[in-house]
């Protein structure tokens, strides 16, 4: 066990207005750990990596990351410390090729020479459309460049905003695997994910949030025995 | 095409403009019209740096022309120094406005446009007060005749297109010019590649005031006598829009042939039958929005092909 978490989260507070989207969260990641964010809709998952790699500042609690106090810092200059992530819907270069679109990653993220960005496209089967402008790519390739821009900055911690959803059973799998992978090599993953499946095959353990707060931390299958846990996603709240 | 080829084709281009516009000096007579080519030439070079690599159009551009030619006249008029420090006046004062407006970067899309041009016409007013007579002449124009050198003028005009064109060259084969790209395609993603998008939009913006302000200068130097009204004439936004349009953005010869196509036409009928020139400059500009919104260029690029 390492003394302390890659990322560590107490107490976070986002509020929008006088919405709270974040309502006091905490948990925290290992390096080569796997950990799924789940809850309803509006919970706050989404916001939750926003606020980690940099696209909104924190109102309360703290954000640590290797040790450090990263909250409210600005996006770019935390990808240069290994933090990065993939977007829900991707948002690819669309005028700059496949491997543009890998290359400015490469070069402004990670400044250290000698990174194979052919290596990286051919290993997510991009290499055949390198050439081709990423506005022809699909919305599955569009997903799979955005983890390929992101990998190209060779992040330490990587969070994963609904990279599964859209993709087909085979490209689910092999996403799956390429997830896995990344951890094995000591990557720290935090998945947001509503495809349980993809949950369960990918991850080591899961925080279930609801209104901004986390409140169960578990493997998943403690989680869908876990009375609370059933009761936010099936709803229930009247006895009898 | 292999990146080095690329380059060479760019510079080749670049070179060969420059090489026209000098030479074309010594065998044609309308000076004042081939110096317009090459103000036109740069303008919207300098117009594709902010819009072509960064998507912000700003109607205002030409404000930073109209500082530029300002700054030069204000102090060759009242410190009388030679006109080469008045070149260097002419860049700093677009550079500083264009300090000064840096915060309507945080607009974007129409209302950057709109509040660009807002901004040119509230230079212009400043420029024209009649209570600013005893500095800026106000609304009756400056007279520089002391500095008059239409030949020197002119070949520092051409060298200013010089730099701006090999700028452009080095925009689109560098890897800060990819930042920029990337930067006009997806700020949020472009962060999340480790851009910073605040410096490169500066930068970019900068520039592109810069060039403005410089041309603004030597249109001063070569003009020697002119009105603030011909200084923040907002056709000069219009034509080195179009013409950047026109040709095609993001690329360097799509502005160069949209000068020389629509500027060349305009000399041609715009001045001898101006209302065959409009009728023939709207239906260009109708046709071009309909079915080559992109610019010329993309009559290539749609195929895949890529234009210099």
């Amino acid at each position: 066990m390492s003394p302390e978490p890659l990322l560590h989260i107490q107490g976070l507070v986002k509020r929008f207005g006088g919405f709270r989207a974040l309502d006091g969260v905490s948990f925290h990641l290992n390096p080569g750990e796997v950990l799924g964010l789940v809850g309803p809709n509006g919970s706050g998952k989404t916001t939750c990596i926003n606020v980690i790699c940099g696209l909104y500042a924190p109102d309360g609690g703290s954000v640590r990351y290797a040790g450090r106090s990263i909250g409210g810092q600005k996006s770019h200059h935390l990808v240069k410390t290994g933090i990065n992530r993939t977007f829900q819907s991707p948002k690819p270069f669309l005028s700059l090729t496949v491997r543009e679109n890998v290359e400015v990653a490469a070069h402004n993220g990670n400044p250290r020479a000698g990174f194979d960005v052919d290596a990286l496209l051919a290993l997510l089967e991009l290499d055949r459309y390198a050439a081709r402008p990423a506005a022809e790519l699909n919305s599955a390739q569009q997903k799979t460049l955005d983890l390929a821009r992101a990998m190209a900055t060779q992040p330490r911690l990587l969070l994963v905003d609904e990279l599964a959803a859209g993709l087909n059973p085979a490209e689910l799998s092999r996403m799956a695997g390429r997830l896995r992978a990344l951890a094995d090599g000591g990557m720290a993953l935090l998945i947001v994910e509503h495809l349980m499946g993809f949950i369960d095959k990918v991850t080591d353990r899961v925080v279930v949030m609801a209104a901004g707060k986390e409140f169960f931390g578990g493997t998943l299958a403690d989680a869908t025995r876990d009375p609370e846990v059933i009761r936010v996603f099936l709803g229930g709240g009247h006895h009898g | 095409m292999h990146k080095p080829n690329r380059i060479i084709l760019d510079a080749a281009i670049a070179t060969a403009v420059v090489a026209v516009m000098g030479i074309a000096r010594g065998v044609y007579s309308n000076e004042l019209m081939l110096f317009n080519f090459i103000m036109f030439l740069t303008l919207a070079q300098g117009l594709n740096i902010i819009y072509g690599f960064t998507g912000y159009l700003p109607f205002g551009y030409v404000g930073f022309y109209g500082a530029g030619a300002y700054g030069f006249s204000l102090v060759v008029m009242h410190l009388h120094v030679p006109a080469m420090v008045g070149m260097v006046a002419a860049g700093v004062a677009a550079l500083v406005l264009g300090v000064i407006l840096l915060p309507l970067l945080r607009l974007s899309g129409a209302y950057f446009a709109i509040a660009s041009m807002a901004a040119a016409q509230a230079v212009y007013e400043i420029v024209a007060n009649l209570d600013l007579e005893s500095v800026t002449k106000g609304p009756y124009g400056v007279s520089l005749s002391d500095v008059f050198a239409p030949a020197t003028s002119y070949y520092v005009a051409l060298a200013i297109l010089a730099g701006t064109l090999f700028l452009v060259v080095w925009l689109r084969n560098s890897r800060f010019g990819m930042s920029l790209q990337a930067i006009r395609d997806d700020s949020v993603s472009a962060a999340m590649a480790g851009v910073s998008v605040v410096r490169g939009r500066t930068i970019a913006w900068l520039l592109s005031a810069s060039i403005a302000g410089l041309v603004g200068g030597v249109f001063a130097w070569h003009i020697s006598v002119f009105y603030p009204d011909t200084a923040f004439d907002l056709s000069v936004s219009i034509f080195s829009t179009v013409f950047l349009l026109f040709g095609g953005a993001t690329t360097l010869s799509g502005p160069l042939l949209g000068v020389f196509i629509l500027y060349g036409i305009y000399n041609v009928i715009g001045i001898a039958v101006p209302q065959y020139f409009q009728f023939t400059y709207g239906a260009l500009i109708v046709l071009l929005v309909l079915f080559l919104p992109n610019g010329l260029v993309s009559l290539l690029t749609n195929r895949g092909i890529r234009v210099p």
